[in-house]
């Protein structure tokens, strides 16, 4: 009985977040900013150079490629991770909805927070809804993935790089893929006001240590994911 | 060097004098007083047309002077007759020579002296007697809509036309951006259901040469390559050769420095246009194109769009017309929103609104007292 009491007071420490999530995550921030900063001055250059031997949008650009190769490898290791990782990394927690209980979790989870409910609900890996957003997000990072090195590889016509992405042509024409490209990065915005906020809000709510989990790998959870 | 003019009238005996096709090409030059230096001046800027190297000057020149004029017919379809017009105003004479002298043209409505019954008979002819040999120009887009009703000559459909001459040539070259994707005859809402020789024809063996016009040299020197090598060039994922469509302009463009150092036309007639600065910022579509625009040019290669300090506006790529405008946009306009707006517009909409709903769902979750997880002594 003694045991159960401590349970209902006390909140354990459980490894959460292991190394590679946490670095992708890093990196995939680090890559976001870079890159739609980047990305904005080379969709807006303004005419910053003072001769035509100053090379200001050559190094944007380098940098544009050189952090976007970063960002795909950041990209592609956490979608190995999906498959090796622990049960808070893998594939499955990203599809809450094909499960009862997952179902269940997201329903919780979305009364919350459209205030139907003032009950909050313990998430021990990731939020349900959250999760869900994950999903999409990955399909923005991985179609930003392609258009750009589609329009990258445009630089030398029948070269490996754009004969692989061969099918991008023919889906896209090439201002699509710019448009595409040019785009999305509007919807990651809106994404990331929305995750920094819910994760400051979980943070306040959940005292799970939401936020620092990220950087730590720990949260403090009051039940086992089974029980 | 004596004939500038009248060569619709050779052309139109053409058909009736067939011993002539028996010249060979660099002995009809030579009989029509072309001299041996411009002849090889020729092949030296053919070859360099083609990208080849200027080893191979010599071996087009000996493949020319050996070889036998193929039959060449030029149908027109929906079209501005802008391609025959660059073809004709080709500033180098031999260049237009070869090409409609040279070339045993025997059917090219807008040239050719014949005319009604007469031109029928003489296309009739020419792709009877020299089926799988002949080499088809085509001009302009056909037309497929309420079984092709919407263009015919001679009483036969577009159509039925190009069926019959492209299906029964060794080769069909598309010029033109009509002829080779349709072009503004088929940008929405399309009337006419036009489309490209390719499509209407999948089965013939075409060789896109995009562009409005097409540059007249890298038509003369598609046809070389075929007179030289005995085959088409080798071609893109459209249908283009590459020796003139495989690579950007962006990447060619006499303005990339300043591009690559952030020097940009900001305005029309400001002082970075005046310099020649880049063009991005004014909506060029350089960086979407593939065209060899920049080193080809047009007009005895003394100018290009870009050159004379406008933007390209992507002329030579599939997308032509409908989604490489607006012109003077970057990017293309954003449809389905009530009005037209930009992505940027709507990007930040929506980037404004989703923090907006956060700081409203903020406000209320701070008032909300909720429960914590499994804790019944605390609130949140």
């Amino acid at each position: 009985m003694t045991r159960t009491q401590v349970h209902e007071h006390c909140k354990l420490k459980r490894y959460i977040w292991e190394l590679p999530v946490r670095w992708c995550h890093w990196i995939n921030v680090f890559s976001i900013v870079t890159l739609t900063a980047t990305g904005a001055f080379i969709a807006h250059p303004f005419s910053v150079a003072h001769s035509a031997s100053d090379f200001a949008m050559g190094w944007v650009r380098f940098l544009h490629f050189a952090i976007g190769y970063l960002f795909t490898v950041s990209v592609v290791s956490r979608m190995i991770w999906l498959l090796i990782g622990n049960r808070y990394a893998g594939w499955r927690e990203y599809f809450p909805m094909l499960t009862a209980r997952g179902r269940a979790k997201l329903r919780d989870m979305f009364r919350y927070y459209l205030f139907m409910s003032h009950q909050v609900p313990e998430t021990i890996g990731h939020n349900p809804l959250a999760a869900t957003a994950y999903f999409l997000v990955f399909c923005i990072y991985i179609v930003m993935i392609l258009t750009g090195f589609a329009m990258y590889a445009q630089h030398a016509p029948g070269g490996l790089m754009h004969r692989s992405l061969g099918f991008m042509y023919a889906l896209f024409n090439t201002p699509t893929l710019h448009l595409l490209h040019h785009s999305l990065p509007w919807l990651l915005l809106g994404f990331v006001i929305n995750h920094v906020y819910s994760a400051w809000l979980m943070d306040i709510k959940e005292h799970g240590a939401e936020i620092s989990s990220i950087f730590s790998g720990y949260k403090f959870t009051l039940k086992k994911e089974d029980e | 060097m004596s004939k500038q003019n009248g060569s619709a009238t050779r052309n139109g005996k053409k058909h009736v004098s067939d011993e002539s096709r028996e010249y060979s090409v660099g002995e009809d030059l030579r009989q029509r007083g072309v001299s041996r230096r411009d002849f090889l001046k020729f092949c030296s800027a053919v070859t360099a047309a083609l990208s080849l190297p200027v080893s191979f000057a010599p071996k087009v020149a000996e493949a020319l002077d050996e070889i036998k004029r193929p039959p060449l017919v030029w149908l027109e379809f929906q079209d501005c007759a802008g391609n025959t017009e660059a073809l004709l105003r080709a500033a180098n004479p031999t260049a237009a020579e070869i090409v409609l002298d040279i070339l045993s043209v025997d059917y090219h409505e807008t040239i050719m002296a014949a005319a009604g019954h007469q031109a029928e008979a003489a296309l009739d002819k020419s792709i009877t007697d020299y089926k799988g040999k002949y080499i088809c120009v085509v001009e302009g887009s056909i037309p497929m809509k309420d079984g092709g009703v919407y263009g015919c000559v001679g009483g036969k459909s577009f159509l039925d036309l190009a069926r019959k001459v492209c299906g029964g040539a060794a080769a069909t070259i598309a010029v033109g951006t009509c002829a080779a994707y349709g072009g503004i005859p088929a940008a929405v809402p399309n009337p006419t259901g036009a489309v490209s020789v390719k499509e209407a024809v999948p089965g013939a063996t075409v060789i896109n040469l995009p562009g409005c016009p097409v540059n007249a040299d890298n038509l003369t020197a598609t046809i070389v390559h075929y007179l030289v090598f005995g085959k088409i060039p080798a071609l893109d994922a459209f249908g283009r050769p590459l020796f003139a469509y495989g690579k950007r302009i962006h990447d060619n463009c006499e303005r990339r420095p300043h591009f690559d150092a952030g020097q940009y036309v900001e305005q029309w007639g400001d002082d970075g246009h005046r310099k020649g600065f880049c063009l991005y910022k004014m909506g060029c579509k350089g960086p979407l194109t593939f065209h060899n625009c920049p080193s080809q040019r047009y007009n005895e290669k003394t100018g290009w769009p870009v050159g004379s300090g406008h933007g390209c506006v992507g002329c030579s790529e599939p997308a032509f017309w409908d989604s490489m405008g607006p012109m003077y946009k970057r990017l293309p306009e954003v449809h389905g929103f009530g009005i037209e707006a930009m992505a940027d517009k709507i990007g930040i909409g929506l980037a404004v609104g989703t923090a907006a709903a956060f700081a409203v769902h903020g406000a209320i979750m701070a008032i909300n007292k909720d429960r914590e997880p499994g804790d019944t002594t605390r609130e949140g």
